[in-house]
């Protein structure tokens, strides 16, 4: 039963120990390991999907916080095992394939940690039947992709790519957070498995718009969907196994994963419906007319990489079993071919210094393995037949064709994209591999066979299901359908469909890619103008936003932390006013405590004799004379706790007093003279803010004394007083016995005080001695 | 006698107030000082002293009778005093040394020597 | 700033003020006095005896630095809060002598405990004021 949790597991353990491994074992042996990692756990997954294909499921449910309804939950189902084959297969041969493409590299290692990190957090985001838990992993995946984006953290643009994608993918993870404690609390649980059965009522709440458009906006920003899109072509500063793996195969598609997870919850609603279908075909359109005008290599692939996940998008809004399956064999075709393609850029990066593919050409002589792998991915990429891509973009046209409405217009979108593809897939074929050789900043050559066997093989894959794809459909693409829908598939996945409108729009397809990609240069001249559009892109819109947000909080910092202390008091003071006076004047109602008694005169003379003194003590002109009248105030209460049954308060104060004016005097003339520093207006300001406070102290006080005392404290510490601790002034019991342990931390704060006053002067002596 | 207090710990406070919002050191230390008494006095107040009732058990008694005056609030302040006055010194230490180093008693004028360094350095 | 009338003055007052501390701190526990207010005269009288007779005159009077007395203080304290544990009583529980002493009235560890705030109170005091005039 502990078997998935340890599966997911696994990446975790891999991460921690990978920097070890490449430090302390030869390079060939840490490598192996690295490699077996997830070929064993693709093994596993392999070995389930049979099990998984006649319905059998696997989960678990481990109590994590039990009060939040949030378990340590997983289920095994025909999604979650076709995406952990993808993640677990293209991690085993990006894993060999770095091994080659990072070598020399000191930080190996490092690269190792974080691809195993990804590749936990991914298996765990797939596998996790918790909504909560989902989440977690969700957001570990963002991280570690912000850590691959960085790599290469010398360079600003990397390290710049990496903080846009964390932060894009990191807001709109907070906002899937939102979406999924609101769906938890409409559905009744956070358990997948749970909210399956509560569709109904889901769909039927007054929160499930918000619900819809929160989660949306989530699974948006990581599948990179317009507007979210523009972090994915920055985070080809990326090394490009790490664009293979996270930013086209896998991650990306966590979106799709969890907008396909969520369907039969969420789904068949128009709201669903036309919001995906809106944004995935924007993004489609947006992503491949992006991808025409790019010259970089992986650029180019990255663009079409956002086309293709608007693809994906599209086709889990139309919710029907044709797109459904449509989307499942895309996301399939497109891992292998674009995962190759990705891999074959990084190779002809490495072997030649450039990805431009201007400066490329005539590579198919010098790297021949290395062109045919993309050779397979493009004609795949372009939808040929015999290629997995063909048969997935023929079920693409089918759904939407049989989309329940908008029919013509998604599929006059779909043509658009389709035709782009075409004549990308033959741009980046024939760009760097066709033609003469040009020079370049390295030698170029055929790499090792870790770099190889990545892109072939990935290459071959997608012949090898195009070829059988009866195969794969029987073991991979109907359990994963099934997983998200009610009604059951009868799909068989077949190349040749016979004569039908579907055959005719790949054939123009086809044949209008090819005629655009013959007249590319023009093409792109004739849309120069278009560029000029990009910078009222999002973008610039995040740019904008990165501007406006750090400006503010320098704004904030710069109004509250100005480095004015009399600022920070007034605020201080202010607000007390406010926290005080409130209460004060509006919740507590009037007392029936004991009626106010009449003052004394000599009473009346201390009072008026201390605010006096109080007065002089503001507005003496000079230091000595507002040292006396502090004296005279301190002699005032002095008085005060003599007539007021105090005798212990009235000594203390007036030896306190004595030695603070001694204390004054002593450095009164080392200390500036007064002077008046603050204006006019400022004094009225503070005159009013402490008449304010005065007042409210006032009233305080009054309304306080209006209330009866009630006191449990005090009748022990009179009855005990002799009897307990022996002692008849109950002052000095108090301190010494009752509450000796408060008595023995003031005197240390004395200490410290004492101290810290020897130290700070001593200090200063010292320093002068020594120089 | 509830409004002799009332008025006093009002006054206190007032000057109290005004007196830390200066710019000048001095005065700032000052205004502690005030603030502390008001405080003081603030905290007796609550205790609802009485006049001339001592809070020591008499001799020919075994508790405390009433009336009293609050041992309680008494013992608050007779350790709050000593330590204001600790305080004080402190503070008076520390501008001393401030003085010395900055040479000027505006608080204002000595935020530049802590200003915090503008644009580039994160 | 030293007037032959202080210093004379100072030098019969001072052993009467210590008296008098001495005095405040031991009736404490009965009557109005305590620790503190002990402490604090005891300072006062030196620091009077300082300003008429200059600081290194009152350090030379007072025997000990006042850091001594201040760590000593504190020390005396943490102690009359540990003797209670001997007994299995908790930390700072106030123990008593039998039977009635004269004057004090009784011996016990809040009497020591006090002592020791004395001491404090002293220390810091003389330390203060002997640090602003040392400069």
């Amino acid at each position: 039963m502990f078997t998935i949790p340890a599966v997911v597991l696994t990446g975790f353990v891999a991460s921690v120990a990978a920097p070890w491994l490449w430090r302390r074992l030869p390079r060939r042996i840490a490598t192996g390991i690295l490699v077996f990692v997830p070929l064993a756990l693709f093994a596993y997954f392999l070995n389930l999907a049979g099990p998984v294909s006649v319905g059998q499921s696997f989960g678990v449910s481990l109590p994590w916080v039990p009060q939040l309804g949030i378990t340590f939950s997983f289920a095994i189902d025909g999604l979650s095992v076709l995406f952990a084959l993808l993640i677990t297969g293209i991690g085993a041969l990006v894993a060999l394939y770095a091994s080659g493409y990072l070598q020399g590299d000191a930080h190996a290692g490092r690269f190792y940690a974080y691809i195993m990190l990804f590749m936990g957090s991914m298996l765990g985001l797939v596998l996790a039947d918790n909504l909560i838990l989902l989440f977690v992993f969700w957001e570990l995946t963002s991280i570690s992709s912000y850590f691959l984006i960085g790599y290469n953290h010398e360079r600003q643009e990397a390290r710049a790519a990496a903080l846009q994608s964390l932060l894009v993918t990191g807001v709109g993870g907070l906002i899937l957070l939102a979406g999924f404690i609101l769906l938890g609390s409409v559905g009744g649980s956070y358990d997948v498995s749970a909210l399956l059965q509560n569709g109904e009522a889901v769909r039927s709440s007054p929160l499930y718009l918000a619900v819809l458009l929160l989660i949306v906006i989530g699974a948006c920003t990581k599948s990179a969907q317009f507007p979210f899109h523009f972090w994915l072509p920055a985070a080809m500063e990326a090394p490009s196994p790490v664009s293979a793996y996270l930013h086209s195969a896998t991650m990306v598609k966590a979106g799709v994963y969890l907008l396909a997870r969520i369907s039969p919850i969420l789904g068949a609603t128009p709201e669903w419906h036309y919001l995906l279908s809106l944004v995935g075909a924007t993004t489609m359109l947006v992503g491949a007319a992006l991808a025409f005008g790019q010259s970089d290599l992986k650029r180019i692939l990255a663009y079409t990489t956002v086309s293709a996940l608007g693809m994906l998008v599209l086709m889990i809004g139309l919710d029907t079993l044709s797109s459904m399956e449509a989307a499942m064999v895309f996301l399939v075709a497109h891992a292998l071919y674009k995962g190759a393609l990705f891999l074959v850029a990084g190779t002809v990066d490495h072997e030649t210094g450039t990805r431009d593919i201007r400066r490329l050409g005539g590579l198919r002589r010098l790297m021949p393995v290395t062109a045919l792998a993309a050779l397979l991915a493009a004609l795949s990429m372009a939808g040929l037949p015999p290629l997995l891509g063909f048969i997935g973009k023929e079920l693409l046209y089918e759904a939407k064709l049989q989309a329940p409405a908008t029919a013509w217009i998604l599929t006059a979108a779909g043509i658009g994209t389709n035709v782009l593809f075409v004549a990308l897939a033959a741009r980046v074929l024939t760009a760097p591999f066709l033609g003469s050789l040009k020079e370049t900043p390295h030698k170029p050559g055929e790499p090792g066979l870790s770099m190889l066997a990545g892109p072939v093989l990935l290459g071959l894959l997608g012949l090898l299901c195009g070829l059988f794809p009866y195969a794969l459909g029987k073991t991979l693409i109907i359990p994963a359908v099934a997983a998200t829908r009610a009604d059951q598939t009868t799909l068989e996945l077949a190349l040749w469909h016979g004569f039908n409108p579907v055959l005719a729009l790949s054939l123009v397809t086809l044949a209008t890619g090819f005629a655009v990609f013959l007249l590319t240069g023009s093409l792109l001249r004739a849309t120069a103008f278009l560029g000029r559009l990009r910078s009222l892109g999002p973008a610039r819109w995040y740019a904008i936003g990165m501007k406006a947000l750090i400006g503010f909080a320098s704004l904030c910092t710069d109004v509250l932390q100005n480095g004015r202390l009399g600022w920070y008091l007034l605020t201080i003071v202010l607000a007390s006013l406010l926290l005080v006076g409130y209460p004060l004047f509006v919740l507590i109602p009037e007392g029936a405590g004991p009626a106010l008694t009449a003052p004394a005169f000599h009473e009346l003379l201390i009072a008026v004799v201390i605010l006096l003194a109080a007065l002089g003590a503001i507005l003496a002109s000079s230091r000595l004379a507002a040292v006396a009248a502090l004296g005279v105030v301190g002699f005032g209460m002095a008085l005060l706790f003599v007539f007021y049954g105090a005798p212990d308060l009235a000594m203390t104060q007036f030896a306190i007093e004595s030695l603070t004016v001694i204390l004054f005097v002593l450095v009164i003339h080392k200390l500036p003279k007064f002077s008046k520093l603050s204006g006019r207006g400022e004094r009225l300001r503070d005159g009013i803010v402490a008449a304010a406070g005065g007042v409210m102290m006032c009233l305080l006080t009054l309304i306080i004394l209006r209330q009866p005392l009630d006191s449990a404290v005090t009748p022990f510490y009179a009855a005990n007083s002799l009897l307990l601790a022996q002692g008849r002034n109950v002052v000095n019991v108090i301190l010494v016995d009752f509450r000796a342990l408060d008595t023995l931390g003031e005197i240390t704060v004395l200490a410290v005080a004492g101290l810290g006053g020897f130290a700070l002067l001593r200090l200063r002596l010292t320093r002068k001695e020594r120089q | 006698m509830e409004l002799v207090f009332a008025l006093v710990i009002g006054g206190l406070y007032a000057a109290g107030i005004y007196m830390i919002l200066r710019r000048s050191i001095v005065k700032l230390i000052i205004g502690l000082a005030l603030l502390s008494q008001a405080a003081n006095l603030l905290i007796f107040a609550v205790g609802r002293p009485g006049r001339g009732t001592p809070p020591i058990v008499a001799k020919d008694a075994t508790t405390l009778l009433p009336p009293f005056s609050d041992p309680l609030p008494q013992a608050l302040i007779l350790t709050a005093i000593v330590i204001s006055f600790a305080v004080t010194a402190f503070a008076l230490i520390l501008i001393k040394r401030a003085y010395q180093e900055v040479g000027t008693d505006d608080l204002d004028a000595m935020r530049t020597t802590d200003q915090r360094q503008h644009a580039g350095t994160p | 700033m030293r007037s032959v009338i202080l210093s004379a003055a100072t030098r019969l007052l001072l052993p009467l003020i210590l008296l008098l501390s001495l005095f405040l701190l031991l009736r404490g526990h009965n009557e109005a006095g305590g620790g503190f207010v002990g402490g604090l005269v005891a300072a006062a009288g030196f620091v009077l005896h300082g300003i008429a007779h200059g600081i290194e005159a009152s350090r030379r009077v007072l025997l000990v630095e006042p850091r001594i007395l201040l760590g000593t203080g504190l020390l005396v304290a943490v102690v009359s809060g540990l003797l209670p544990l001997l007994s299995r009583k908790p930390f700072l529980t106030g123990l008593w002598i039998p039977g009635d002493v004269a004057v004090i009235g009784g011996l016990g560890t809040p009497m020591l405990f006090d002592v020791g705030v004395y001491l404090v109170v002293l220390g810091v005091v003389t330390m203060v004021v002997d640090t602003l005039a040392e400069e």
